[in-house]
């Protein structure tokens, strides 16, 4: 069979059509919000355990969004296998990007705080009062 | 041309497109992909820079206000809430107009591309509100009023990646709805309709949830966590 821009046309038709748009609408609502109510949870909370851990399931549910956003309304899961393919498999190196990266940036703060007394006293200073509307800039 | 030869010796030996689909939708997929790598950069070397620092500004603190609030607001997390969700139903009015593409609608495509590009005006004029209020309270790039969480001292790569990020994903948004409009005056004008299809859209709007798509992302980095 030859293809031509109509037929192609007509083969993207594949999909649930209206009903899986506003299924798509209510899931990423629903998740934005639970983020957002996780947000107002971590206002009141000091830095720890119970912070990271809400912080990781927050990036999980912006995961979840990414997922139905490029899923249904970009419509790549009802795409050819091997255009998925080609399109997803390359970001997996944001897996190694991302845990090679937020480690070196860990270890430069721990070996500048230790090697480097200044840096660290300097760190600890009080913001001075800033005027409101003044850039240092300028 | 032999139809039955083509249909079954597979997908590569030629007459058909093995991916099913259009080369420039295709070709819009893998810039897509090669932008998030962009975009993905972006926020890691903040993400480092933010794991390389002794402490840094509390995101509710910096952004606590909204339009006609005065002063002393403090409504974290709610003007951008609103921009989120601008954006989220400016995405669905989008896939909603690839739908009616789909049925060949050409008043349908108008009056979802016409809402579209309306979201994406609203977004842009919240991002520019939000600007001009920071700048106004003395952040810019290279300028940093904010103290860390803390009370100590912050640097200035706090705004830097944020009006930096936020700028970069302005653009986008801002080309995103310029080529909406251009859509929608080629909708208006029947060209597709003499095309006798409309995936000119279907690629406009892959774009345009691709910067919805990384909204999601600056808002969680940014504003979340």
């Amino acid at each position: 069979m030859d293809h031509t821009l109509e037929s192609l046309a007509a083969e993207q038709h594949a999909g649930g059509g209206v009903k899986e748009i506003w299924k798509v609408t209510i899931i990423l609502t629903v998740l934005t919000l639970v983020e957002l109510g996780f947000g107002f949870m971590m206002m009141g909370m000091d830095d720890g355990l119970g912070k990271h851990f809400i912080k990781g399931v927050i990036i999980i549910l912006m995961l979840a969004k990414a997922f139905y956003i490029v899923g249904y309304f970009m419509h790549l899961k009802h795409e050819v296998r091997n255009l998925i393919m080609t399109v997803v498999v390359p970001l997996f190196l944001f897996v190694w990007f991302i845990i090679a990266f937020l480690t070196d940036g860990n270890s430069f703060k721990d070996n500048k705080n230790k090697w480097d007394r200044n840096h660290k006293e300097r760190s600890k200073e009080p913001m001075p009062e800033h005027e409101e509307g003044t850039h240092s800039l300028e | 041309m032999d139809t039955t030869a083509t249909t079954t010796t597979g997908l590569w030996k030629g007459g058909r497109s093995p991916f099913k689909v259009e080369y420039g939708k295709l070709m819009m997929w893998y810039f897509l992909m090669s932008d998030a790598f962009t975009f993905g950069a972006f926020l890691i070397a903040y993400g480092t820079t933010r794991f390389a620092t002794n402490g840094w500004p509390n995101p509710n603190e910096v952004f606590r206000s909204y339009p006609l609030a005065g002063e002393s607001a403090h409504a974290p997390l709610v003007f951008v809430s609103i921009m989120t969700f601008i954006l989220i139903v400016s995405s669905v009015t989008m896939v909603l107009a690839v739908h009616e593409g789909h049925n060949m609608n050409r008043k349908g495509v108008a009056k979802y591309m016409v809402l579209t590009i309306l979201g994406g005006l609203a977004f842009l004029s919240c991002q520019a509100w939000e600007w001009t209020h920071l700048y106004h309270e003395g952040a810019w790039w290279g300028s940093n009023p904010f103290p860390n969480a803390d009370g100590t001292i912050s640097t200035t790569n706090f705004t830097n990646f944020f009006f930096t990020i936020t700028g970069f994903h302005g653009f986008h948004v801002f080309s995103g709805v310029v080529i909406n409009i251009i859509m929608l005056i080629m909708v208006l004008k029947g060209v597709f309709d003499r095309r006798g299809h409309y995936l000119m859209i279907e690629k406009a709007g892959l774009y345009w949830h691709f910067v919805d798509l990384v909204w999601v992302f600056v808002f969680t980095c940014f504003y979340l966590i």
